[in-house]
């Protein structure tokens, strides 16, 4: 069976972001609100992952020697399926069916749709587990990676802490944790709820290789990952600073925007200003 | 009450060996071992208690498939979901009040939600530290019992405890398995084996019926045997799967005999009695029923012996309890 071709040219990886976040944007038009701000903002980060990273094999989700998309954060599924659906890994007509009654995509990904690694959403347990996979993984002596993602906010649960401490210890280099930083979290800005910065420092300081980069700058994520690729011994850190509702200029000015609501004659508007940003 | 026999605390090894004619030790991790021998997906993890969970012997026999995790069940309950989705077979070890208490969100969403392949491994059930309420397991099986589609097993002594390891290596699915660890009793012969979700009628009698399960099995076939000496004729239910519940044989059991006492070393809510009850309520049975346990309180510390007399949870209570519901 085929692995899904991966590319590290920033034109097609441009071009392949824009068409997730119309994906997003038709998912969140159906269901009227959501998760827009989260799926437009991660868009770029996932594209470099799903399509320059990691090795997949559509036909095959299950397929032992695959690298692991973990996304601890289950509310970001809308970009998760976004990203599948593009992969081929589920069929893009079942977008339609996003957060519908009965829909195996729910709002929050569980982890009998296939391509979702882990059901997320009680954020904390995503890096435990994908340290459990890098495990597991050595072990069998297969080279796959595993790619966890993660929020800012997540970084203020224990557990998060536990697992970095545990993937340290262990030298996992073939773990590799993205933080998004998109500033929201439900209550708020993390610096008023509580506050997470330095969390370069706070991640090198746990025996990470850290890098910090903007989350919607293809060319640095690109880089950020060959820098991975050239340091091994450690755990890899990415914190990626994302805007959310990346794309869409309305959505990306709105003030309180960790779920967003929006009118039905905003979207006419939404979808014009997606085509016509970069 | 009689007063309880003084005795000292001793130190966090202390055992319920004390008296026993036969012992075997650290019967957990003997028999991990030999399941590893056979099935190569077999890994171990702790939380910083490797020696204190009789997990170490497997992790001197395969150091490779051995992970420490330090003092963070989170982290323990996680990477073993984790690396049970690359086709491991994780046994995790801590203590019950650790595993369930700081890691029940892991368990509930990551072991059973996720239908992972993890045995939980949890040492100091009740009564069985010298250690007081932070180290006593005395709720953990209400708390796991009710987690969906999670197996919850209480074993009795030495034997069964390694017969129920061999089993969970075998079965596919999340695990919760309270451990009796150290130097343990001898008390059930190896004929009697352990399965999964089967209740095992040890003695039967047409007088009372002792239901039981973990360690105080070995006390209700103990007051049985007075019972018989005075012409009382006592059943003796062994229910070591607490989920599954065999609700065929405690069925079965509880219409022949009506007058019913259940022994758990555990709090008397949420548990084995709570099980029982539940059962004769849906399918009407009227039974009269006295529940011997840790009633609703966080207990002293204290030696063994001394606690189960302090709680009420001896062989010479079980009788007692059983000749009041015959009143």
């Amino acid at each position: 069976m085929n692995e899904l071709p991966l590319t590290r040219d920033p034109a097609a990886l441009r071009t392949r972001a824009k068409a997730l976040r119309r994906h997003v944007l038709r998912m969140a038009e159906i269901v009227g609100q959501g998760y827009v701000g989260q799926g437009l903002g991660i868009a770029d980060v996932l594209t470099v992952i799903y399509f320059s990273e990691l090795r997949t094999r559509p036909a095959e989700p299950g397929w032992v020697d695959r690298d692991r998309f973990v996304l601890s954060t289950g509310h970001y599924a809308i970009g998760l399926y976004a990203a599948l659906a593009e992969a081929g890994i589920i069929p893009v007509a079942e977008l339609a069916t996003y957060g519908a009654d009965g829909s195996r995509l729910e709002m929050s990904a569980p982890e009998t749709t296939p391509g979702v690694e882990m059901t997320g959403g009680s954020l904390g347990h995503g890096l435990a587990q994908s340290v459990g996979m890098a495990l597991g993984l050595r072990l069998q002596g297969r080279d796959a990676r595993v790619f966890n993602l993660l929020s800012d906010g997540e970084c203020q649960e224990g557990s998060t802490w536990e697992a970095a401490l545990a993937g340290a210890h262990h030298r996992l280099d073939r773990l590799i944790a993205i933080i998004d930083c998109n500033n929201q979290q439900a209550d708020g800005a993390p610096a008023k709820v509580m506050g997470l910065e330095p969390l370069h420092e706070k991640w090198a300081a746990f025996g990470w290789h850290t890098q910090r980069v903007n989350g919607n700058d293809i060319p640095a994520l690109l880089a950020a990952f060959t820098q991975i690729r050239a340091t091994p011994g450690k755990p890899h850190a990415i914190v990626v600073d994302t805007l959310m509702g990346k794309g869409v200029k309305t959505f990306e000015e709105r003030e309180k925007n960790h779920f967003i609501r929006v009118a039905p004659e905003e979207w006419a508007l939404a979808n014009r200003q997606l085509e016509e940003s970069a | 009450m009689s007063t309880p026999p003084r005795g000292v605390t001793g130190n966090i090894l202390t055992s319920d060996a004390a008296g026993a004619a036969r012992t075997e030790t650290a019967p957990f991790g003997h028999a991990l071992v030999r399941a590893a021998e056979q099935d190569p997906r077999i890994v171990g993890l702790t939380a910083d208690l490797g020696k204190y969970t009789d997990i170490h012997v497997f992790a001197e026999k395969f150091p490779a498939r051995f992970f420490q995790m330090g003092m963070a069940e989170q982290s323990l309950v996680g990477a073993a979901c984790g690396l049970a989705r690359t086709g491991c077979v994780p046994f995790a070890t801590t203590y019950g009040v650790f595993a369930t208490r700081r890691a029940y969100d892991f368990i509930a969403i990551g072991a059973a939600l996720g239908r992972a392949n993890v045995k939980i491994i949890a040492g100091l059930p009740g009564l069985t530290t010298g250690y007081g309420g932070t180290h006593q397991a005395i709720e953990d099986l209400a708390l796991m019992r009710s987690i969906p589609g999670l197996t919850v097993i209480d074993p009795c002594d030495a034997t069964e405890t390694a017969q129920a390891t061999a089993a969970i290596a075998l079965h596919d699915g999340p695990v919760y398995m309270r451990l009796l660890r150290g130097v343990v009793p001898v008390t059930l012969e190896p004929h009697n084996k352990f399965e999964i979700g089967k209740a095992r009628l040890l003695l039967d009698g047409t007088d009372v019926a002792y239901i039981s399960t973990g360690l105080m099995t070995t006390r209700t076939l103990e007051a049985a045997r007075i019972l018989a000496a005075t012409g009382i004729k006592a059943a003796v239910l062994h229910v070591s799967t607490l989920k599954p519940f065999d609700r065929a044989a405690v069925g079965a059991l509880l219409s022949r005999v009506p007058r019913v006492v259940t022994a758990e070393n555990h709090v008397v809510t949420g548990g084995l009695a709570s099980a029982v009850a539940d059962l004769a309520v849906d399918e009407r049975l009227a039974i009269r029923l006295k529940r011997v346990g840790i009633p609703d309180c966080f207990c002293e510390s204290g030696s063994l012996p001394y606690l189960a007399e302090r709680y009420a949870m001896t062989a010479a209570h079980l009788v007692k309890a059983a000749q009041e519901i015959l009143k």
